[in-house]
C-alpha cells in the first residue's frame, strides 16, 4: 500500500479561478495574452540601460538586420541593440522558458511539487560540466559537456535518495542538496585551479547564474535547445497526466513508464545542460513559475507546459534587467534575483506541505 | 471459456516469492474474489493479472492473447485496475481524473471530445457521483475518492476489471452500492477480479473465489464449494459458521475467534 503523497498540493486557494479553468479558453486566451507580454517586454527590456535607446529603434535595429529595407541605425546604436542587449535578452527568454519546463516536467516525473534542476543539483553538475571543458580544454562541446554534467548529477541525486528509503520529496531535495555543494564545490576548485582573471565573478557567474556575456551563439544554443525538447514535450503532455495518480495507475492506462521516465528526464538534463551552458546555474524559475502558473490553468499538461514556458521567458527578461540595471554600472547575477523572488515561494511551499513523520 | 487466465504465476522480489505458481481463470460475466490474509500476495497478483506488472515466470492471458505479448496500450483497452487508496496531490477535478481513463483510447491531442464527455458522465454516474463531476478530487472524502478511481477505470471501457479492495473506505450503503455496481458489470460480460480482504462480501456477492496463502493457491472454486467454514479455520484461524440471508437467500458467514 502506497501512503498518500501529500507533496504536489500547490500554492493558493484556486477557487477564485475555476470558471476559466482547463478550458481550451484558457490556452488560447492566457497563451497569447503571454506572448504579447514576451514581445513587450523583450522590446522593453532593450531600452532600458546606460545608453537610452527608444523602442522605434530596436524595432529599426531589427528591421534592418532581417533585410526589411529600413535605414539602419548609427553602428554605435546598433551595436548596442543587436550585438549587446537583444541576444542577451532573448537568450533570458529561451533560458527562462526551459527552465520552467524542466520544473515541469521534473515535477510530474517525481511526483514532487518541490522538483527543479536548480533544488535537485542538475544546474550544478551542468556547470561543473561546463567549466570542466572551457578550463581544462577537454575537447567536448560545451553543452554536450554540460548536459553529461547534468546527467550525472541527476542520477547522483536519484540513487541518493533512494538509498536506503522511498524516494520522498524530503529526501531527493535533500540529496539534491549534497549533489549540488559538491558540484558547485568542485567548480570554484577548477577555476581557482587554472583561471588567471577575475576567478570569483567567473565562478560567480557559474554558482548563480549570468547572462551577462551571452551574444548570439548563446542565444542559438539556449533556443535551439528549448526548441529541440520543448516541442516535443508538448506532444506528450497527456502521458505526463497519466502520471497524477502514480506509477501502477500511469502503467495501468498504457504508459511505458520507466521508457517515459528516463527519456523525459534526460530530456530535461539535455536541456538543463544546454541552458546552464549559457548562463550558468539560475535557480527557482523551475519552481515558481510552474506552480504560479498551475493555478491559473490547473494541473493539466497540455496548457501547464506551453503556459508555463512563455511566463519563464517573461519573468527571466525582467528578472536579467533588473540584474544588470538595478545596481549600474555594476551588475549583479541574474540568481542572485530570482533567488530573493524564488526562496520565499520555496518557504511558502514548504509550509503549505503537511509532511508525514 | 476464460476472459483472463493467470497459469503458474511467479513474482519474486529482494529474492522473496511474493507468488508462488499461481493458476487462476476468471469467466465472463462473473465475479471472481482473491482472498488471503494479509501479505497473502493478493496485490502483487492482481497487478500482474492486470497486465501491469510481468510476472518473473508464467503467463497471463486475456482471452487467447498472451497478455505480455500485446501492446501496453492495446492491454489497456482490455483490463483496468483499480488500485487500492491510490492519490494525487495534483489540484484535478473529478472529471479530469476520470477523463484519465480515455487515454489509452485517444491519441496525444485527445479523442473526440464529445465521446469522451459522455462516458466520464456516464462513469460518473454508474458509481454514483455524478454531481460531483466539477469538484477538486483532494476535496473529496476517502469513500467518495475511491468510487471516481472506479469511475476512471469504467471510463476505459474494458471488458477485463481488476479491483484492489473495491470497498474499502466506503460507507455500508456505498460498499452495497458498489458491489450491485459490480453484479450490474458482470452481467453486462464483464470479467471482474476482485481482491478482498472481507469474507462475508466475497461469500454473498462473488461467484468463485481464489483463496491465497503465503503466495500459493490453498483453494479456488465456486464460491458456495470452497469458501466453507473447514478452508476459513485453516487459512485465517478463525471459527466460521456459513448462514442464510433469511429475505435474499445469501450466503452469510458468521466468524469468531477459537475458543469463543
Amino acid at each position: 500500500m502506497t501512503a498518500p503523497d501529500r507533496t504536489l498540493r500547490v500554492l493558493g486557494r484556486p477557487a477564485l479561478l475555476d470558471g476559466i479553468r482547463g478550458s481550451r479558453l484558457t490556452l488560447t486566451g492566457v497563451g497569447a495574452l503571454l506572448l504579447v507580454l514576451l514581445a513587450a517586454s523583450v522590446a522593453a527590456a532593450v531600452t532600458i540601460g546606460p545608453a537610452d535607446i527608444r523602442v522605434s529603434e530596436v524595432w529599426r535595429s531589427i528591421a534592418a538586420h532581417l533585410g526589411l529595407g529600413v535605414s539602419p541605425l548609427s553602428p554605435l546604436r546598433d551595436g548596442i541593440v543587436w550585438e549587446l542587449r537583444l541576444p542577451r535578452i532573448l537568450t533570458a527568454a529561451a533560458v527562462g522558458a526551459g527552465l520552467a519546463l524542466a520544473g515541469v516536467v521534473m515535477q510530474a516525473l517525481t511526483r514532487n511539487s518541490l522538483a527543479d534542476p536548480y533544488l535537485l543539483g542538475l544546474s550544478s553538475g551542468a556547470s561543473l560540466g561546463a567549466v570542466a571543458v572551457v578550463l581544462l580544454g577537454v575537447g567536448v562541446l560545451l553543452p554536450v559537456a554540460a548536459f553529461a554534467g547534468a546527467m550525472a548529477a541527476l542520477v547522483a541525486t536519484l540513487a541518493l535518495a533512494r538509498a536506503g528509503g522511498a524516494l520522498t520529496p524530503a529526501r531527493t531535495v535533500l540529496a539534491g542538496v549534497a549533489v549540488s555543494s559538491l558540484a558547485g564545490a568542485v567548480t570554484s576548485l577548477v577555476i581557482f585551479w587554472t583561471a588567471t582573471g577575475d576567478s570569483y565573478r567567473e565562478i560567480l557567474g557559474w554558482l548563480l547564474g549570468s547572462l551577462a556575456g551571452a551574444r548570439w551563439p548563446a542565444v542559438a544554443v539556449a533556443g535551439g535547445a528549448l526548441l529541440a525538447v520543448g516541442i516535443p514535450l508538448l506532444l506528450v503532455a497527456r502521458i505526463l497526466d497519466a502520471f497524477a495518480f502514480g506509477d501502477t495507475s500511469a502503467a495501468a492506462l498504457g504508459v511505458p513508464v520507466s521508457a517515459v521516465r528516463w527519456t523525459l528526464l534526460g530530456a530535461t538534463a539535455l536541456l538543463t545542460g544546454a541552458l546552464v551552458s549559457v548562463s550558468g546555474s539560475i535557480g527557482f524559475v523551475g519552481l515558481v513559475l510552474p506552480h504560479a502558473v498551475r493555478l491559473v490553468t490547473g494541473p493539466g499538461h497540455r496548457a501547464l507546459l506551453p503556459l508555463a514556458a512563455l511566463s519563464g521567458a517573461v519573468f527571466l527578461v525582467w528578472a536579467d534587467t533588473a540584474a544588470r540595471s538595478l545596481f549600474d554600472p555594476r551588475e549583479l547575477p541574474v540568481g542572485v534575483v530570482t533567488a530573493i523572488l524564488g526562496a520565499p515561494v520555496f518557504a511558502l511551499l514548504l509550509i503549505r506541505r503537511r509532511e508525514r513523520s | 471459456m476464460t476472459a483472463l487466465s493467470g497459469e503458474r504465476v511467479e513474482v519474486r522480489a529482494d529474492g522473496r516469492l511474493l507468488v508462488d505458481g499461481v493458476d487462476c481463470t476468471v469467466a465472463p460475466g462473473t465475479v471472481t474474489a482473491v482472498l488471503g490474509p494479509n501479505g497473502a500476495g493478493k496485490s502483487t497478483l492482481l497487478r500482474v493479472l492486470a497486465g501491469v506488472n510481468r510476472p518473473d515466470a508464467g503467463t497471463v492471458r486475456f482471452g487467447d492473447a498472451d497478455a505480455f505479448a500485446l501492446r501496453r496500450r492495446d492491454r489497456a483497452r482490455l483490463a483496468a485496475l483499480v488500485e487500492q487508496d491510490a492519490t494525487t496531490e495534483l489540484d484535478l477535478t473529478v472529471a479530469d481524473a476520470v477523463a484519465l481513463g480515455r487515454l489509452p483510447h485517444e491519441g496525444l491531442w485527445g479523442g473526440n471530445q464529445d465521446e469522451r464527455n459522455g462516458i466520464v458522465s456516464a462513469s460518473l454516474e454508474a458509481v454514483g457521483m455524478a454531481g460531483f463531476a466539477d469538484r477538486r478530487i483532494t476535496t473529496l472524502s476517502g469513500g467518495e475518492r475511491q468510487r471516481v478511481l472506479l469511475a476512471k477505470a469504467l471510463a476505459q471501457r474494458t471488458p477485463l476489471l481488476l479491483l484492489d479492495e473495491p470497498t474499502n473506505h466506503l460507507d455500508i450503503a456505498a460498499q452495497l452500492t458498489t458491489l450491485a455496481l459490480l453484479r450490474r458489470l458482470a452481467a453486462g460480460g464483464t470479467a471482474i477480479l476482485a481482491a478482498l480482504h472481507d469474507l462475508g462480501v466475497a461469500a454473498a456477492h462473488a461467484d468463485a473465489v481464489v483463496v491465497l496463502a503465503g503466495g500459493r493457491v490453498v483453494a479456488a472454486g465456486p464460491t458456495h464449494e470452497t469458501l466453507v467454514p473447514p478452508l476459513i479455520r485453516e487459512v485465517y484461524g478463525v471459527d466460521a459458521v456459513l448462514l442464510e440471508h433469511p429475505a435474499s437467500g445469501r450466503p452469510v458467514l458468521a466468524m469468531e475467534l477459537p475458543g469463543t
